[in-house]
């Protein structure tokens, strides 16, 4: 098995899914992920996704619009994604590129993230009342 | 393959072919090692990957492939790592039009050419119609 066939690990942890993103993604694996996700969001009733992209080190067009479609499919499934841990060096280049990832949420670190999660998952509860 | 000027003297660093979508990935990794070798910054590493990557894609997607020249040189006083990539596919019909921001094509995508012309220092493109498409890019060391 080469990296390229290594399944990206979706990780539960109360109510979060955990995408830890540790390989150089081909197109295809990156549609197979997103599927994954939405598949295990279904399963497990996740209330979030952290997707961790720390050690990626370019985000093409591609890959953005993966991201940011990932963002908006598990926002009709009622779920929250956070995108962790972007490289500044990816940073600057998504927008030069000219890529815009309108509605997804970034955090800095895998905790910032998981903050952020839980203060909209706590906005929401007070919202139901 | 299509003429683009070579006004420049250049030195060969690998020839490759892209056919499979791994070879999209393992290409711009070498790129990125060669740019990393040559000395550039996480920044230009980084852009120079990012910018090949759409390259390769679009070779993929619309030529079902091509070959890429991964050169070293020196262009108008600067050393410059050079990536040409040439396919044989259905060409670009209307160029001016492809190079203008926010146009997709009918894959609903557009061929990420002007995103990738701003991460580089110089992008040149040739295209003809049923012969296929030549772009050579340069980012300076």
């Amino acid at each position: 098995m080469n990296q390229y066939e290594k399944r990206i690990p979706i990780i539960k942890i109360h109510d979060y899914l955990i995408v830890p993103i540790q390989v150089d993604m081909h197109d295809k694996q990156a549609i197979q992920l997103q599927s994954q996700i939405l598949e295990e969001i279904a399963r497990t009733r996740a209330k979030g996704v952290l997707i961790d992209i720390s050690v990626l080190e370019m985000v093409d067009s591609f890959i953005g619009r993966m991201l940011s479609g990932m963002a908006s499919m598990a926002a009709i499934m009622d779920t929250s994604v956070v995108i962790v841990g972007m490289q500044p060096a990816v940073a600057i280049t998504l927008v030069e590129l000219g890529l815009e990832m309108p509605g997804v949420d970034t955090a800095l670190n895998m905790e910032k993230g998981m903050e952020m999660l839980e203060r909209k998952l706590n906005t929401r509860k007070i919202d139901t009342y | 393959m299509l003429d683009i000027t070579c006004d420049f003297k250049s030195e060969l660093l690998g020839k490759f072919a892209i056919e499979t979508e791994y070879d999209i990935v393992t290409v711009r990794q070498t790129i990125r090692q060669f740019a990393k070798d040559a000395g550039m910054g996480i920044v230009d590493q980084t852009r120079i990957t990012t910018a090949v990557s759409e390259l390769f894609r679009n070779m993929y997607n619309y030529a079902g492939g091509g070959k890429v020249f991964i050169e070293s040189g020196d262009v108008e006083g600067h050393h410059a790592l050079i990536v040409t990539c040439i396919d044989h596919g259905p060409g670009i019909e209307n160029l001016d039009l492809a190079m203008s921001d926010g146009y997709t094509s009918g894959m609903g995508m557009g061929y990420g050419l002007p995103g990738a012309k701003r991460l580089v220092d110089r992008f040149e493109i040739q295209s003809k119609l049923n012969e296929g498409t030549t772009v050579r890019i340069m980012k300076w060391k």
